[in-house]
């Protein structure tokens, strides 16, 4: 690790005192919340709770009443000139996957390469694009597609190679396995959890997704209220009473999750 | 970042040529080595890693890449050294060229066959989409109750009272310019006041319903290609059909409709207002009164005049409607494409309403209304 990635503390993203609304209407009310180095963040919550605006927030999409934000330590609310260092250090994965409709999945990948290191060749950077596509899970013919040629799964998987086509630190995931089949869906976390390790990532994952949850995170931040209410392991947030955390994990969803989660956690253990 | 990226070449005498990576190799600093990188021509026998900081997966590429082309080996790595270099090793997919372009004689006289072709075949598909259309009208025809009221009248607005106050504008200016070139070029001869004639007939017959027609293109035959174009793309269109509602009735009819009637009243409109603006010049610079002006326009237009051009006006209209919602249904793909159609839109609107307009000029001249 270089000198100045050591200098950083451990925690990845730091929010405090984040304040949103829109009009009438208080989405965040003094929102706090510390993501570490190196975790998968679940982030929960009900429909409306601000989930994607605070992810929105944190990439600096959307400037808060008030608050700070801190990515890396580096404060993303400062000047505008002074932001654009940090976002070459991370990587977003919108709902729809975003991917810029005239071009290649492969030209889309090199779009962020080209913006940030012009110095790159172009040869190296079409190189640098072919394997984050296959590091992303995607077969070779896919590169030269344009993105309403792919199926909603392939698109997500272009959009998670443009995401990472910066070798960022931090990884942003809106909803990544909505609209995926169940057997894609697990594919996705399971993609999503070998590149962590391999790459050494810090993902901020919004989801619906029980599964995703047991599977891959972490950590759990639940969002109501405007706030973070809970932020924990499953096992943590279930011994808290809140109604809508015990709604949400012992619902009939949250339960079958768990259920899976356990079966397959023994079938692994007694394979090995 | 951290320590610039470089390499150093050196001769150890059991294995051979050495390269040794020092520095950070990350997208930061790779973009200089790289390019040296691919002038080596030298062989190299083994891949020392030793003095290498910070590496992700574009220096692990890097480095993969040189030991797959020299087929050498890598060695002092650090663990998350070995682990990058394998994950891209593993998603190596050889060199893959990016489609090539054929050269432009070939695209040349691909694209005129392809332009050709499609001419044609939008010539039919457009025929089609008229054949649909009448058919939706007699289906309305037949059951009322399926007449969309509310869209229609919101075109109405939409098409026409919003249109007001630019087409009256744009009118009362014509009629200005066209009153003051007829007085100045008329003088020469004394016959100044034969500018009443000019302005009249001209308007009326002509210029009043083509610049409307021009102007409602612009603002209405664009905006329905691009909200038909949209709603083709968020896949609106392929909804109404699932739930039986049928996307010619529920968005083009109304469109027609409202273009074809919105037309008549601001093509009369804009005659009205055309003439006012030459009566108003002439009142300023020839100190003609408006009562005069207002005789003479009676003595000198024929009323078969403003049969012309009322006539022309609604199929002006049904012309515009049909290449907006023609252009907007033909929308498939990404968002490049609603621009190009609504370009497509507004250009084949006025070359088509030119052409026509040039047609009406002598069947109207031939049939004795001249």
């Amino acid at each position: 690790m270089s000198a100045a990635r050591q200098k950083e503390c451990d925690v990845a993203i730091r929010i405090s005192g984040l304040t949103n609304s829109f009009g009438d209407q208080i989405v965040h009310e003094d929102l706090a919340l510390d993501v570490n180095l190196g975790e998968i963040l679940g982030v929960v919550g009900g429909s409306g709770t601000g989930k994607s605006v605070l992810m929105r927030s944190i990439i600096g999409l959307q400037v808060p009443d008030t608050g700070k934000i801190e990515v890396l330590g580096e404060s993303i609310l400062d000047e505008e000139e002074e932001d654009v260092s940090i976002r070459s250090r991370w990587g977003v994965l919108f709902q729809g996957g975003a991917l810029f409709s005239t071009l290649t999945v492969a030209e889309n990948v090199m779009v962020p390469l080209a913006e940030f290191y012009p110095e790159i060749s172009p040869k190296l950077r079409r190189e640098i694009a072919l394997y984050k596509i296959a590091l992303s899970g995607l077969p070779a013919e896919s590169a030269d597609k344009y993105p309403s040629e792919l199926s909603g799964g392939m698109k997500k998987r272009a959009g998670l190679a443009r995401a990472l086509a910066l070798d960022p630190d931090v990884l942003f995931l809106d909803e990544p396995t909505a609209g995926l089949d169940p057997i894609g869906a697990s594919l996705f976390d399971q993609l999503t959890l070998e590149l962590q390790r391999t790459l050494g990532l810090t993902v901020f994952l919004i989801t619906h997704d029980l599964d995703t949850l047991h599977e891959i995170c972490d950590r759990v931040a639940v969002l109501a209220d405007g706030k973070v209410i809970a932020i924990g392991t499953i096992p943590q947030l279930l011994a808290m009473d809140h109604p809508w955390i015990q709604e949400y994990f012992n619902g009939p969803r949250g339960r079958a999750a768990a259920q899976g989660h356990d079966e397959h956690a023994r079938r692994q253990e007694s394979k090995a | 970042m951290g320590a610039p990226a470089d390499f150093v070449l050196e001769e150890r005498s059991e294995d051979g040529p050495v390269l040794r990576f020092t520095g950070d190799l990350d997208i930061a600093t790779i973009g200089q080595l790289n390019r040296r990188l691919v002038k080596l021509d030298q062989s190299i026998g083994l891949i020392d890693m030793a003095d290498v900081g910070h590496i992700d997966t574009v220096g692990a590429w890097i480095v993969y890449r040189l030991a797959r082309d020299h087929k050498c080996e890598i060695v002092n790595q650090s663990e998350s050294g070995t682990r990058l270099v394998e994950a891209v090793g593993k998603s190596d997919l050889g060199d893959l060229e990016p489609p090539q372009r054929p050269d432009v004689i070939t695209r040349v006289v691909s694209s005129t066959g392809e332009g050709v072709l499609l001419a044609f075949s939008s010539m039919l598909s457009m025929l089609s989409f008229f054949g649909a259309i009448v058919r939706a009208v007699l289906a309305q025809a037949v059951n009322p109750r399926r007449i969309r009221w509310a869209a229609t009248v919101r075109h109405f607005e939409l098409v026409g009272a919003s249109a007001l106050g630019i087409v009256g504008l744009m009118s009362f200016l014509i009629g200005i310019v066209i009153a003051q070139q007829g007085a100045v070029q008329l003088r020469q001869f004394g016959a100044e006041v034969f500018t009443v004639n000019l302005v009249g007939r001209l308007t009326i017959r002509e210029l009043g319903v083509l610049m409307t027609a021009i102007m409602v293109a612009g603002r209405s035959g664009s905006a329905f290609a691009a909200q038909i174009g949209t709603m083709k793309l968020t896949e609106e269109i392929d909804a109404m059909r699932t739930i039986g509602v049928s996307p010619v009735e529920a968005l083009v009819l109304p469109r027609v409709v409202a273009a074809v009637l919105m037309m008549v009243l601001l093509a009369f409109y804009s005659m009205m207002v055309a003439m006012a603006g030459g009566a108003f010049l002439l009142w300023i610079i020839l100190d003609l009164p408006f009562a005069t002006f207002i005789q003479r326009i009676q003595e000198v237009v024929p009323l078969h005049d403003f049969y012309v051009g009322m006539a022309k006006a609604p199929v002006f209209g049904m012309i515009i409607a049909l290449a907006g919602c023609y252009q907007g249904m033909q929308v498939r793909g990404n968002a490049e494409e609603v621009g190009a159609r609504t370009t497509a839109a507004v250009v084949q609107a006025i070359f088509m309403v030119i052409v026509l307009d040039a047609f009406f000029a002598v069947f109207f001249t031939e049939i004795g209304w001249g």
